[in-house]
């Protein structure tokens, strides 16, 4: 099952990154293809143990990619268009009050603590410094703590919830 | 057409010189990287989303291959930065704090405290 699965990711990725290359089939030519197939199954080969680490396939339920591009074109771009005005204004004005703050938000999953982390990175203003590996503690530089001990809404809105439903 | 390239490109131009005016007015490493790397991230969305529709139009009127080729290589770009971005901000902020670098003017710093109190109890 790693295997095939690489495989196809494998594949599906050298498809992208040759998309108009002929007219043959659909879009592709046939020499790209089977090299796609020829770079799918090497890439399977080596890496295919490292992908499906944890041996859970909960991720290839459809539903969980479209509520991650909701989310991604959503709640969270509009959280980092907000997030960027804010910092865009504190470079001028230069009214910061930095803090590192712990904050909890209960996720179990590699891939949730990544996904939130990595959300939190993205928003300007919030910056993931480090993580409590045994209880997936977050602690976060947060430029201007408007009040503390922080609020997990203050710094990261509803991004829990949503990477709880989307990766867990 | 022409309109929406040239609003995209001017909002990324500003948000990358924004980030890089960041670097000289904040005081120390973790302000600055709030700056330089978050900014210059949109800066670059906004860009590369330029050269998407630009890609794309041109495709939709010259039907020449090569320009889809240019917006969807841009594509690929612009998810990479997105993926690889925040690691290497977290990665630099991560670094220095290990390496002690305490951020100025912080009002609070529950990172150190707690660290702190793992060196001196052994166990948390």
């Amino acid at each position: 099952m790693p295997f095939i699965l690489t495989s196809i990711v494998g594949f599906l990725a050298y498809l992208v990154l040759t998309f108009p290359s002929g007219s043959t089939l659909g879009y592709w030519s046939k020499p790209e293809i089977g090299f796609g197939i020829a770079a799918g199954v090497i890439a399977a080969a080596i890496g295919g143990r490292l992908f499906c680490y944890y041996k859970n396939y909960r991720m290839l339920n459809p539903v969980r990619w479209v509520l991650f591009l909701i989310y991604a074109f959503g709640p969270f771009f509009i959280a980092m268009a907000k997030a960027n005005i804010d910092v865009a204004m504190r470079v001028f004005t230069g009214k910061i009050n930095p803090a590192i703050v712990k904050i909890s938000p209960n996720l179990k999953t590699d891939l949730g603590i990544t996904m939130l982390a990595n959300s939190i990175t993205l928003t300007p203003g919030t910056l993931t410094v480090d993580i409590d590996e045994d209880t997936n503690e977050l602690y976060i530089h947060w430029i201007y703590a408007k009040e503390l001990p922080a609020k997990i809404e203050d710094i990261c809105g509803t991004f829990p919830e949503w990477v709880r439903r989307i990766a867990e | 057409m022409g309109a929406i390239i040239w609003i995209a490109a001017i909002i990324g131009v500003t948000f990358n010189a924004l980030g890089s005016v960041a670097l000289l007015r904040f005081p120390d490493v973790y302000t600055r990287l709030h700056g330089a790397t978050k900014a210059t991230t949109f800066g670059s969305i906004f860009t590369t989303l330029a050269v998407i529709v630009y890609g794309f139009v041109r495709w939709y009127y010259d039907g020449n291959p090569k320009y889809v080729i240019l917006a969807v290589h841009a594509i690929v770009a612009v998810v990479f930065v997105l993926i690889t971005n925040p690691v290497s901000a977290h990665a630099i902020a991560r670094a220095a704090h290990r390496s002690e670098i305490m951020p100025v003017r912080a009002v609070v710093d529950e990172l150190f405290n707690d660290n702190l109190a793992k060196k001196r109890g052994g166990t948390k």
